[in-house]
């Protein structure tokens, strides 16, 4: 901001030979921008957009009759997505469902957790930040993997609820719909404490104070200003977990079963084993676009439009 | 100073955990869960958050010898020898540390160029750069990887799927984020300390060299990291473009279909505490150096 404001010229000003040399200035410094741009953009374009559009036109071709696994030609069929849809309904519905339930949960989690970082850590604060992200210097895979072994029937977790009588003998926790949601929450959990903190953080006491003067109990007060006023950290947090986990396949890889592999299991194995890279194009399009309507309903609802 | 201003019960609300229990008895257990009922659910999500690595660090120290399931006993040996018998393990975490380092300086120098572009100037067609640059964060990695991947076969025998794609592929994803985290940096940057500067008759480019670009740098430090990191634990995308370079995220997922061996937890487990302890000690110099001034 201030550099353009500082080299703009000032046309009051008298002298034509003062003048010629910012406004000559001025006309390079248009190009700085553009030249400052470009190679990042460039990037992204070529390996980001292009292939984006790529895809798209992908997403409608047809496998050549009598060709190999693999070879495809442009028909513009549409009805690719309609297949695509109905073939996979299922799957799509588990991505909404877990990725949802993994959502509430890591918020149910991660909202006190933040809340007691923002408010009550005092001089640990930084300390328990760093523990909050810290989870994330080792593996995602390897942690992954580990919930697998710790929810193993052979475990000292499924060992100890069987010996308590909370889960019936034979029952197993690996390769279950919940271990699955577990793996998500727990992946995800660092993404929705992060922005909740945050605008917990930037709460002006006062307003709590306000309340509690005004006779709310603690319990009055979250819900009726703490809460809204970290509506926006929840929204970011929200979305930052969904998106990421709708579209996951190694949750469902490592702790689920076939019959709880979600869409991102599917766009994997169309497109990398089997070679059937139409369908897992409409696939990624149609999850993208359903993505995008559940974040647009979100964001409506919860009347944070500031944030995109 | 807030808790000077407070009153009554908000300011017991504000002492935050406290250790030692007030009363006797029970009593005194249930006032002090009553009290501390926060704090216990914190713990018990941090918790949450460390089983895992808890459990990779114990079996990093375990006596297996094919696959690491089943505890056989305490031993040292994959500490002291981590790359095992094949050093399949330590090649995977070898590229990556190199697909790393490569991809993050180069998403840092583009990134960083591109949030001053946004940040500084005011130019045409700010909106769709805006868009371009948000899209990556929010497009869920599998279509990511696909799409990068139906680019790279479409251009037929040009490209060959291996190191070079995994870094085009990371520097892409990891672009993003630079720019989000540098931009947020610039703009917490006090305006009058350049004008200062320019006062004080420095050019154009002395205020950057000498003052803008020392005070944005912890900005571009913590984009670089964050890149390293992202790159570093990336499996989606990078399954999908690396033809059959192995990276150690891949390497981690593949091998779990037979069982993981005890060298990749050490790897784990060994990389976990040396970026805790330089973290925990970024923060010990920096609370020294704020007690000092």
């Amino acid at each position: 901001m201030s550099i353009t404001s500082v080299s703009r010229v000032n046309p009051t000003r008298p002298g034509g030979n003062r003048r010629a040399r910012p406004a000559r200035s001025e006309a390079r410094r248009r190009h700085v921008p553009y030249l400052l741009l470009l190679p990042g953009l460039l990037w992204l374009g070529v390996f980001f957009v292009v292939p984006i559009v790529t895809l798209l036109g992908t997403s409608t071709q047809t496998r050549v009759p009598g060709g190999e696994i693999g070879e495809f030609t442009q028909t513009l069929r549409l009805a690719n997505y309609w297949d695509a849809l109905s073939r996979y309904q299922e799957h799509f519905g588990r991505s909404v469902l877990y990725a949802g339930v993994a959502t509430l949960a890591a918020l149910i989690i991660g909202y006190p957790l933040a809340y007691m970082i923002a408010f009550r850590a005092g001089r640990w604060r930084n300390v328990l930040l760093v523990l909050v992200i810290a989870p994330f210097f080792c593996s995602f895979i390897l942690r992954t993997y580990a919930w697998r072994q710790i929810l193993a029937d052979e475990g000292t977790v499924v060992r100890t609820l069987k010996w308590m009588h909370l889960m019936p003998e034979g029952a197993s926790l690996t390769a279950t719909s919940f271990a699955v949601v577990c793996g998500l929450t727990y992946n995800f959990l660092p993404f929705m404490t992060l922005p909740v903190y945050a605008s917990l953080e930037r709460i002006d006491h006062r307003l709590l104070e306000a309340g509690y003067d005004l006779y709310g109990g603690p319990w009055t007060v979250l819900r009726r200003v703490t809460f809204p006023l970290s509506m926006p950290g929840v929204v970011a947090g929200t979305l930052l977990t969904f998106i990421p986990a709708a579209g996951d396949f190694v949750n469902a890889g490592l702790l689920g079963t076939t019959r709880t592999q979600m869409i991102g299991n599917v766009i994997e194995s169309r497109f990398v084993d089997l070679n059937d890279y139409a369908t897992a194009a409409c696939l990624s399009f149609l999850m993208m676009a359903v993505i995008l309507a559940l974040v647009l309903v979100y964001i409506r609802r919860t009347g944070t439009e500031e944030l995109v | 100073m807030s808790v000077l201003t407070r009153t009554g019960p908000s300011r017991a609300r504000a002492v935050g955990c406290r250790r030692t229990p007030a009363g006797t008895g029970g009593h005194r257990i249930r006032r002090w869960l009553g009290e501390n009922a926060l704090c216990v659910y914190a713990a018990l999500a941090l918790g949450y958050l460390f089983l895992p690595i808890a459990y990779v660090t114990v079996f990093s120290f375990n006596d297996a010898k094919r696959s690491n399931i089943v505890w056989r006993g305490f031993t040292l040996e994959n500490w002291e020898n981590p790359c095992g018998a094949s050093g399949d393990v330590c090649t995977a975490v070898r590229t990556s540390v190199e697909v790393g380092i490569l991809s993050t300086v180069l998403a840092t120098m583009l990134g960083t160029l591109v949030a001053f572009a946004l940040q500084r100037y005011r130019f045409r067609g700010r909106t769709v750069v805006n868009v371009i640059i948000f899209m990556p964060m929010a497009t869920p990695e599998v279509v990511m990887g696909a799409s990068l991947l139906t680019l790279f076969l479409n251009m037929g025998g040009v490209v060959t799927l291996g190191f070079w794609t995994i870094v085009i592929a990371h520097v892409m994803f990891s672009l993003s984020f630079v720019i989000v985290t540098v931009k947020a940096r610039i703009a917490s940057l006090d305006a009058s300390l350049e004008e200062a500067a320019k006062d004080l008759y420095a050019n154009d480019l002395q205020t950057f060299r000498r003052v803008t670009l020392p005070l944005v740098a912890p900005g571009i430090a913590a984009a670089a990291l964050l890149a390293f990191s992202l790159s570093f634990d990336d499996y989606i995308v990078t399954t999908f473009n690396s033809g059959t370079v192995n990276t150690f995220p891949k390497y981690v997922y593949t091998s779990a279909q037979r069982g993981i061996p005890a060298q990749v937890y050490v790897f784990g487990a060994g990389m976990f505490y040396l970026a805790l302890l330089i973290v925990l000690l970024g923060e010990l110099l920096r609370r020294r150096r704020s007690r000092g001034s």
